[in-house]
């Protein structure tokens, strides 16, 4: 992959949707990448390019012919015989014919090719835009918005794809079309060509001048229709807010003010279209005026024929939709520059989390896990570090309980361990393998962890916890389900592991999800399981069943439960009391609650009988 | 690939994987629908009749519009023939026919700019009234309707099914200049020449036959394009949405086959759509040849016999080459109106939602100083005929007591509630609040004096002092800042970037649960109502915030009526009395102590000693399992 200037900025993180106008060069040198991802398709790329230019030669060659044949028919050329004449009559409309007929042809391998080359290309980047997406770390994901993103896949990408056809093969076309007619129609008449040509200059001027207006209040007009329908759709989403609140009157007034906002610049927008077209087809009928008058001036005064002037006025309408496109080209020429950059930038971008050059495959024998004197800091977060010092070991059968405030760092931990993020200090290692040095792969493999905020695709149970291994056998699943305790909600489901959850699926509640996502953790069968903050949702009681159910292959791995709660840790071999990134105290439940600090108080701000509680707390 | 510990059965992980997809396949709505549906008609003509002046006036450029490029290849045959023709050579001929052609470009030119211009902003205004006029029948309409509709089905009818009414209003006035167009090319030629006129137009018929055959297969091929385009899309925002998920879980591999699988689809989908598209060049460019050597071949021979004028041959050239335009425009049109009529349809289906719960003609507006009291009187209530999920509900809540409704999942705790504020309306027996009927009172009264907490804190976008005095947008800085206070919310308030001036992200994103809920508190308490009903968040908190909405919960039930439904023991303990609902009947009620004392389900969930009753397991409640529908 070529570099180019575009990586640097890339690294200092920017928000993809801002980056502003590209520079000229940069815009120049990601117009020159566009053009070398097409020459992947060396060959179709050549065939629309030659077709183009035959199909625009053809096309200049119909207005001769039509001359020509009015012409004959006046009997200005063969003067001879009627038989003759006719005969040459013949010989003009078979040829137009075969004219017109080849011009279709070459006009539509021109469009499909030149499509094909756009789609083929759009396909390549939409694969490289996913892959990238799906490895770049969770630093990055933290830093950009996903609308941005998706804009930046549906959005700039159809930018990038469309340029070969609404730009690159615009120019051969326009070019031929006005190079070689302005050729044909000079050395035909000097003048009459000139003036056939006059309205060009105008037309190409005011075209590319509106369509770029167009295109900077279309972009305005976009982030006011957001507006609106964000009003939209937070109202009918939180419509029992509105109604709570009996705040329809307000609410309307918020969708009034945005929607007024998008008409007038929609209004806006037509009259600058408008007044573009028919100014364009204006200076084109008055052109054609002055040809009328002039080439009529010449063909009283004997110098042409009726039938070269003829040829100069069709030739005027063949010319004059290309080069009203000629707006379009020129947008399109801005917009890949800007998407492309923005596209780039994104492709470019260094994965910071990657397998070391020499890393090799996890290898678990024991599965002992160590924290050696980790300190970790975020990207751009100035000031103290989040993690710092932080050191303990767990062996298999073993579990660790992480016990914080809130923005204590203990969910970082948790992070840290499959490299979702790299430590900044320090060393964690599975078996005495330093885990930055092994393969992420074979790592994350091996760590599962049981997330917060779980995200469920949109498809069945059954694939939603067979989702980290899609191979697996049904029987596998149902038992992580049992696990999970989460089997005998399924099967009471009419369409049982087959129910689809998700955004658009069956709504579970909060617990419910939590057991899916350990059930789906479960599957992987990892040496070292995390739970962070998972189980938050979900009832002491079922919590116990799971923890025993797990029990079973508990042995063998290392457990750490994340947790607010200290009923979900206070069974814990090891319990990390962490603030302000660093483990203020550790020990057991009883070593802690007899050390009579933090977790001490804590213990008894969440366990002691509730009307003390208020009473304290009041 | 790694081995994992245990080898009691191993997955064959050769293949296809059986178990995965990306994305979601939603299902596509219906995009053609009849091509006139004159009920459909009617009612969009209702939103056009406002600007039944200025669509005249349009039309009526069109039509000139229209003329005008008619009348250009007369002006030049005119000019040829009478003007210069061999021995006819006229200069004053000459000089009227340009005076003639100036004129009619100018007409051309006013009648191009009116009638775009006048066509194009009034369907940006009817899209407009159409769209304001959905969004404000949608702020009335029952809260039944909305429950049932997704909110993303919602707002394609007021995106995707506006917008594509507005393709259909600037073509059809365009559609009424390509049939005159149409019918103003055959007239001509045939009254040039009849016969030549006859002869070229005969091959227009087979351009109908051939578009006839080709765009309902044209018409699938490009509806794949958009379908499989719309599930790659699917595919690649599930997979930014879930990236983390895929990492954590090592699904790279698997997702980038699928999704490979599904662009492919996609890009063979628009090849082929574009191998339908571009089939139509050629044909039309042989026609074209073929109507262009006709006039040559039979127009020629006729001028050379002296039985036609070669201007004439010239115009048949020029109108040749508009010849099929308006045909292919108008096959096109077809598809716009089916198009247009199943939006039409979607649209008047959100028009025609009937509005259930509106005030009555006396309604009086709740005063004030009202008690605050609420009471059910033998109150049943469902969503569904013959499924009553309250039963017969009788109770009272006392100015200034706060009430705990307690109970598992679908006891009906959450549709008492909504009856409170009058989302919907009973099946029998009455809601009184402050000894009112609520039927008997104006909704925005009710609203001003019965504030709402929902379980789950929405926030809208705006900052943060915005976002709390939705309900009294008067509301000055300071009340906010002691409403904040109160509740708890001042400290972190104040240490977000901007203070109380910090833009929320969609749906406050960038808070944390347990701050939302305490934003929604300040809100509730700015709105300074007599009666409060609350929804205890189920969600787990940490325990200090926990700490902090408990602390703001008193002081938000300080001095009005309360009716919680709660979760926590704790605030159910605090309640002066509980009321236990299960399966939409009132089994018990009475103060905690008086609960222990039955021994009856509350006795039996508060010894089960959870922190929340909202996700007892199934069995453990002894219900059916299915019955799992979150309130």
């Amino acid at each position: 992959m070529p570099t180019d200037a575009t990586s640097g900025a890339a690294k200092r993180g920017k928000s993809f949707a801002h980056v502003a106008e590209a520079s000229w060069g940069k815009g120049l040198s990601t117009l020159l990448r566009i053009v070398r991802m097409t020459l992947r398709h060396p060959w179709q790329v050549a065939i629309t390019l030659v077709s183009t230019f035959i199909a625009a030669t053809l096309q200049l060659f119909i207005p001769r012919l039509l001359g020509r044949a009015i012409d004959q028919a006046q009997g200005v050329i063969a003067a001879g015989a009627g038989t003759a004449a006719e005969q040459a009559l013949w010989h003009t409309a078979l040829t137009l014919l075969v004219v017109s007929i080849l011009r279709g042809l070459f006009t539509m391998a021109q469009n499909y090719f030149g499509e094909a080359v756009g789609h083929q290309t759009g396909y390549e980047l939409r694969l490289a835009f996913y892959e990238k997406i799906q490895r770049l770390s969770f630093s990055f994901h933290d830093k950009v918005h996903t609308g941005d993103l998706i804009t930046l896949g549906l959005l700039d990408l159809d930018g990038v794809r469309m340029f070969f056809s609404t730009g690159i093969l615009r120019v051969v076309l326009l070019g031929v079309l006005i190079g070689v007619g302005a050729y044909l129609l000079i050395s035909t008449d000097l003048v009459l060509g000139l003036l056939s040509l006059s309205f060009v200059p105008f037309v190409a001027w005011r075209s590319s001048v509106t369509q770029l207006r167009l295109r900077s209040t279309w972009l305005t007009l976009q982030e006011r229709l957001s507006v609106l329908s964000r009003v939209m759709d937070e109202n009918l989403g939180g419509i029992r807010v509105v109604r709570a609140f009996a705040a329809q009157r307000h609410e309307l007034k918020k969708f009034d003010r945005a929607k007024q906002d998008a008409l007038e610049l929609a209004n806006q927008r037509v009259d600058i279209r408008v007044a573009n077209t028919s100014a364009m087809n204006f200076s084109f009928l008055a052109a054609m005026g002055l040809v009328l008058w002039f080439g009529g001036q010449k063909v009283i005064a004997g110098q042409i024929s009726v039938g070269t002037l003829a040829q100069f006025l069709t030739f005027m309408t063949i010319l004059q939709m290309p080069v009203r496109q000629l707006g379009l080209m020129v947008n399109s020429f801005a917009r890949a520059s800007t998407c492309g950059t923005r596209l780039f930038e994104l492709l470019d971008t260094e994965l910071d989390i990657e397998d070391a050059p020499d890393a090799r495959e996890l290898v678990i024998t024991d599965g002992v896990l160590r924290f050696d004197d980790v300190g970790f800091r975020y990207e751009g977060a100035g000031g103290r570090p989040t993690l710092s010092g932080i050191s303990f070991e767990a062996k298999p059968g073993e579990t660790v309980g992480i016990v914080g405030p809130p923005g204590s760092g203990k969910s970082t931990i948790a992070h840290l361990i499959p490299r979702f993020y790299d430590v900044t200090s320090g060393a964690i290692t599975i078996d005495g393998q330093d885990i930055s040095k092994v393969t992420l792969q074979s790592l994350r493999k091996v760590v599962g962890v049981v997330q917060q905020d779980a995200f469920l695709f949109t498809t069945s149970i059954e694939n939603n916890i067979a989702y980290g291994n899609p191979w697996a056998r049904e029987t596998r699943i149902g038992q992580a389900a049992e696990y999970a305790q989460l089997h005998n909600y399924i099967i009471g489901l009419p369409a049982g592991y087959t129910t689809v959850v998700g955004e658009r699926g069956a709504s579970l509640s909060g617990g419910q999800r939590q057991r899916l996502t350990i059930a789906r953790s479960l599957m992987l069968r990892p040496s070292v399981l995390v739970f962070d903050d998972s189980t938050a949702a979900i009832d002491a009681g079922t919590e116990q069943r799971i923890r025993a159910a797990m029990k079973r292959f508990a042995k063998d791995r290392v457990t750490l439960i994340i947790s607010h709660r200290l009923s979900s840790l206070m069974h814990a071999d090891q319990i990390l009391f962490v603030e302000g990134g660093r483990i203020v105290e550790r020990g057991t439940h009883e070593e802690l609650l007899a050390l009579g600090g933090r977790y001490r108080a804590l213990y008894d701000l969440q366990l002691r009988p509730d009307d003390d509680r208020l009473e304290g707390a009041a | 690939m790694m081995s994992t510990q245990d080898d009691d059965e191993k997955d064959d992980k050769s293949g296809r994987p059986t178990k995965a997809v990306v994305g979601s396949h939603r299902d596509e709505e219906e995009v053609f629908g009849k091509a006139y549906d004159p009920r459909i008609v009617r009612r969009i003509w209702s939103f056009v009749r406002p600007y039944q002046g200025r669509i005249f006036i349009s039309v009526a450029a069109v039509l000139v519009f229209t003329l005008t490029q008619l009348a250009i290849p007369l002006v030049i045959r005119y000019a040829i023939d009478h003007g210069m023709a061999p021995g006819r050579l006229d200069r004053s001929v000459m000089i009227s026919a340009i005076v003639t052609f100036t004129v009619i470009i100018l007409i051309n030119y006013a009648a191009s700019y009116v009638q775009e211009s006048v066509v194009g902003k009034v369907a940006e205004n009817v899209l407009s009234d159409l769209r304001r006029a959905m969004f404000s029948h949608l702020q009335l309409v029952s809260l039944s309707f909305m429950d049932k509709t997704e909110v993303g089905r919602l707002m394609s009818r007021l995106q995707g099914d506006v917008n594509s009414m507005q393709e259909f209003l600037e073509t059809s006035v365009m559609s009424v200049g390509d049939i005159v167009l149409l019918f103003g090319i055959v007239t001509v030629l045939l009254w040039l020449d009849f016969r030549l006129g006859l002869l070229t137009l005969s091959t227009m018929p087979m351009l109908f036959i051939v578009r006839l055959f080709w765009l309902p297969r044209a018409k699938v091929a490009f509806m794949a394009a958009h379908e499989t385009n719309s599930i790659a899309n699917g595919a690649l925002a599930e997979g930014i949405h879930g990236v983390r998920t895929v990492q954590s879980l090592e699904r790279q591999h698997v997702n980038f086959d699928l999704y490979d699988e599904k662009v492919l689809a996609n890009l063979n989908a628009h090849l082929r759509s574009a191998r339908y598209a571009q089939v139509m060049v050629p044909i039309v460019d042989t026609l074209t040849g073929i109507a262009m050597a006709t006039v040559i071949v039979v127009g020629g021979s006729m001028v050379l016999s002296h039985s036609l004028d070669v201007g004439v041959m010239v115009a048949f050239l020029f109108y040749i080459q508009r010849f099929f335009d308006p045909i292919r425009s108008l096959t096109m049109q077809y598809s716009v109106m089916q198009r247009a009529m199943a939006s039409g349809q979607r649209i008047s289906e959100v028009l025609d939602v009937p509005v259930d719960v509106s005030d009555k003609d006396n309604a009086v507006a709740l005063s004030r100083d009202t008690d605050g009291s609420v009471e059910f009187r033998n109150v049943t209530f469902g969503y569904r005929p013959n499924q009553p999920v309250l039963k017969n509900i009788f109770f009272r809540v006392n100015p200034g007591e706060t009430v705990a409704l307690v109970g598992p999942t679908g006891s009906g705790k959450s549709s008492s509630m909504a009856l409170v504020h009058r989302f919907y309306d009973v099946w029998s027996g009455q809601v009184l609040v402050g000894g009112h009927d609520v039927r008997d009172l104006t909704q925005d009264s009710l609203g001003d004096q019965v504030a709402m907490v929902l379980q789950e804190p929405f926030l809208f976008s705006g900052t943060v002092l915005e976002n709390i005095r939705y309900h009294k947008t008067s509301a000055s800085r300071e009340e906010v800042v002691r409403a904040a206070q109160a509740v708890g919310a001042h400290d972190f308030i104040e240490q977000l970037p901007g203070g109380y001036d910090t833009e929320l992200e969609q749906r406050g994103g960038n808070l944390s649960l347990g701050q939302r809920q305490l934003i929604s508190f300040a809100r509730a308490l700015v709105a300074d109502a007599k009666i409060l009903v609350l929804d205890e968040a189920t969600a787990s908190i940490d325990s200090y915030t926990e700490m902090l909405i408990q602390r703001a919960l008193i002081t938000l039930l300080e001095g009005r009526t309360g009716l919680v439904i709660a979760h926590r023991l704790a605030t159910i303990r605090g309640a002066d009395r509980i009321i236990v609902l299960q399966n939409g009947e009132i089994v018990e009620s009475g103060n905690h102590e008086q609960l222990m004392l039955r021994k009856g389900l509350y006795a039996r969930l508060y010894n089960m000693n959870y922190a929340s009753f909202d996700d007892i397991s199934e069995e453990e409640m002894g219900m059916d399992a299915a019955l799992g529908k979150a309130t």
